[in-house]
């Protein structure tokens, strides 16, 4: 017998009813504090959408994008990487010490460096939890919160001490011209489109879709990837086909880091030209949610980064608009994941009910 | 002298980890990880507050307690006071509890009922808190998200011991006694009480004994013919009701009262880094929150401290804690071993 629900209920329409359910709540949240979810719902859109808007948007969502990616590679292994946040401020780091050394050319090979500087970095900082996890079996949650905390400390210690630049402020100095990458303006303009200028979209954007294709094929179509799902799948299992439980953490804990290292491009290179404290702000975690909502497809993620993205600029013109605090997002995005996340089995289990109840009738 | 301070303001700072790393405890020997700490320390802080103002400010009491509620209701909700105001503290006390035993249900729900991760349970909690406190914060009081500034009943005051004062001129005991042990809110001593309290209901009662074993064996448990499902509620119950008490201490308890946004500032984190420092016993609990504490006591007074050869800085005092959990969870000073049944769902056999 056949047990499986279709899949289109699967990943379609179970994700569909935990994200409704969510946004059902926030709405609630919103006439408590008095104001109309409906109006609050125009104003975000048009805020995301906006000329001034869209900009930010997609800047939002490519950080998203590589932190929900993330999160996923280490979830297929099963493994909870909570540690993104530490990583892409550790990848800034890695940006802005090699944007500094040396005057790079040009900023084809400024981007290409620094992608690696963030890579690099970003994988350093999960190579601990993941060494620990993999050989000495402690747990790799609280390993990356731990290594988030000390992340923050050592970034605050590098900007008020070596890497501070000349002044008051805990920053490094401002990296050269030739360093930075062209702005969505900037690419617009070859193609005679006009966008704003102001916006800190840039060129990650490009990167941040090309590692959604890689880590598609590296999960669905390479042999370590195949491996790295069974090993999420059943442990027992996949030590018993031979595969080495120490290499599959390590490499999807690797990866993992990388990608939310590589966020430092969009933020730390594309916008700010220079590391600050506080460049993740937060994005590392929304990449859970992000994970969680596409279930951890690239494809899913993508999309849920992208709503993401409105949630994050669309809900900042809120508290222009409407007076409503900014913290609302914050709410959102915590409901996002306990709906789709730990509360998941709420709609999950009826929903399976329903259909064994309407195939029994269907056999009988 | 100077030690004297420091291991007295290291007291006063060990106190909300204490409470939340026992909080801690309850939930993980019941085999409920619980990384909502910080989330429910910081909503009961808010709560606590919130309602230590509306009971005790002047511009609040009248012959209502008004509370501005919302909804789209223009009249604020009016509760007859009488003279509460005196209560204050306890009211915001109460609050604080009820506010966090809400969040821990909602994680018990989750993790035990709906059989969910309890990892993405606690870190939607801590969200949900950090947002929340501020958005009603400011709904309520629009200052930005904090509570006004709190004085009088509405906070904790110290406690001198007696003979305290009598006793500061007799040398070494006399300091200690009126320096160190005297001259607390009831929160610290609570704090301190809850750490026998808690040994002796986790090992030496009935209940204590079935709520360790439902975290190793929870089947075994059931086998017995003992409610897995009900241990479990009560542990994050318990779980619930000292995140409340450590979530008050720091709105009500500490030398500036009053919420401010995000005023938990990862102790949730340095609790859980705490309790795994203390390999989940309570008397480990007891070193592991006065050691972080005494660190950060150390990061508060000294920016960095020069051991001759070279300096220390003070964002390294700041990480050590982190640092410390690692290297014990690493197994290379003694193995730090969970709660065998840890982060599982059970699931009934049938």
């Amino acid at each position: 017998m056949n047990n499986a629900i279709p899949k289109w209920v699967d990943i379609g329409l179970i994700p569909l009813l935990n994200l409704l359910l969510a946004l059902l709540i926030s709405g609630l949240v919103v006439a408590i504090i008095g104001e109309s979810p409906i109006e609050a719902v125009k104003v975000m859109i048009q805020g995301a959408f906006g000329k001034f808007g869209i900009g930010y948007t997609i800047y939002y969502t490519t950080n998203f994008i590589f932190t929900g990616l993330a999160v996923a590679v280490a979830f297929h292994a099963r493994l909870f990487n909570i540690g993104g946040e530490g990583q892409a401020g550790l990848g800034g780091v890695g940006v802005a010490l090699v944007l500094l050394a040396v005057p790079w050319p040009h900023w084809t090979i400024a981007l290409l460096v620094a992608s690696l500087a963030a890579m690099v970095f970003g994988a350093a900082w999960a190579a601990i939890p993941a060494y620990l996890q993999a050989k000495r079996g402690s747990h790799i949650v609280i390993t990356t919160i731990m290594f988030n905390l000390i992340g923050s400390a050592l970034i605050n210690f590098l900007l008020v001490g070596p890497m501070k630049a000349p002044g008051m402020a805990p920053e490094t100095s401002v990296f050269p011209p030739e360093a930075a990458i062209p702005s969505l303006y900037d690419m617009f303009a070859v193609i005679g489109v006009s966008f704003d200028k102001h916006s800190p979209a840039n060129i990650s954007i490009l990167i941040a879709l090309l590692a959604a294709v890689f880590v598609w094929f590296l999960i669905w179509k390479t042999r370590i990837g195949y491996a790295i799902r069974a090993f999420g799948h059943s442990e027992d299992a996949a030590v018993y086909a031979g595969i080495s439980p120490v290499k599959i953490i390590m490499v999807a804990m690797l990866i993992s880091g990388a990608l939310a290292g590589l966020m430092a491009v969009n933020t730390v290179q594309g916008q700010a030209r220079h590391l600050v404290l506080d460049s993740v702000l937060g994005a590392g975690f929304v990449g859970i949610a992000v994970a969680l909502m596409g279930r951890s497809h690239p494809v899913g993620v993508v999309l849920a980064a992208f709503l993401f993205g409105i949630l994050y600029q669309g809900g900042g013109e809120l508290s222009f608009a409407m007076g409503i605090p900014p913290e609302m997002i914050l709410v959102i995005q915590a409901l996002v994941i306990m709906f789709t996340g730990s509360l998941e089995n709420l709609v999950r289990v009826p929903v399976e009910r329903l259909f064994f109840s309407l195939r029994k009738g269907g056999a009988a | 002298m100077e030690l004297l301070q420091l291991m007295d303001s290291a007291l006063r700072l060990a106190t909300p980890l204490l409470l939340a790393a026992l909080a801690g405890l309850f939930s993980e020997r019941s085999g409920i990880f619980d990384i909502g700490l910080e989330g429910k320390m910081l909503a009961g802080a808010f709560a606590a507050g919130a309602f230590a103002t509306f009971a005790g400010d002047p511009s609040y009491i009248g012959e209502y307690w008004s509370v501005p509620i919302g909804l789209g209701l223009t009249d604020p909700l009016k509760i007859p006071l009488g003279s509460w105001g005196v209560w204050s503290v306890w009211i915001g006390l109460g609050a604080a509890i009820i506010v966090s035993i809400i969040l821990a249900m909602i994680h018990a729900f989750a993790s035990i009922t709906l059989r969910g991760n309890q990892l993405i349970s606690g870190v939607a909690i801590n969200f949900f808190a950090s947002g929340t406190t501020v958005l009603v914060a400011k709904q309520w009081f629009a200052m930005g998200g904090n509570t006004p500034s709190l004085d009088g009943s509405q906070r904790f005051s110290t406690i001198t011991l007696p003979g305290a004062e009598a006793a500061a001129d007799i040398p070494v005991i006399g300091p200690i006694y009126e320096g160190l042990i005297s001259g607390h809110n009831i929160i610290v001593y609570a704090a301190l009480a809850a750490v026998p309290l808690s040994w002796w209901v986790l090992f030496r009662t009935r209940f204590g004994l079935r709520l360790r074993a439902v975290g190793e064996n929870p089947g075994a448990v059931d086998t017995a013919g003992i409610s897995v499902v009900k241990l479990r509620y009560s542990a994050v119950l318990i779980a619930g009701l000292l995140c409340g008490i450590s979530g008050a201490y720091l709105s009500l308890g500490t030398s500036a009262p009053g919420f401010s946004p995000e005023m938990s500032a990862q102790r949730g984190f340095i609790a859980l880094a705490a309790l795994i420092f203390a390999k989940w016993s309570p008397k480990g609990v007891l070193g592991a929150a006065l050691l972080f504490g005494f660190l950060e006591a150390i990061g508060n007074k000294y920016q960095s401290i020069d051991i001759g050869a070279f300096v220390i800085p003070v964002q390294f005092m700041q990480a050590l804690p982190y640092i410390l959990t690692v290297v014990i969870l690493a197994g290379f000073i003694g193995k730090a071993i969970p709660p065998k049944a840890g982060g599982e769902p059970y699931v009934k056999e049938r």
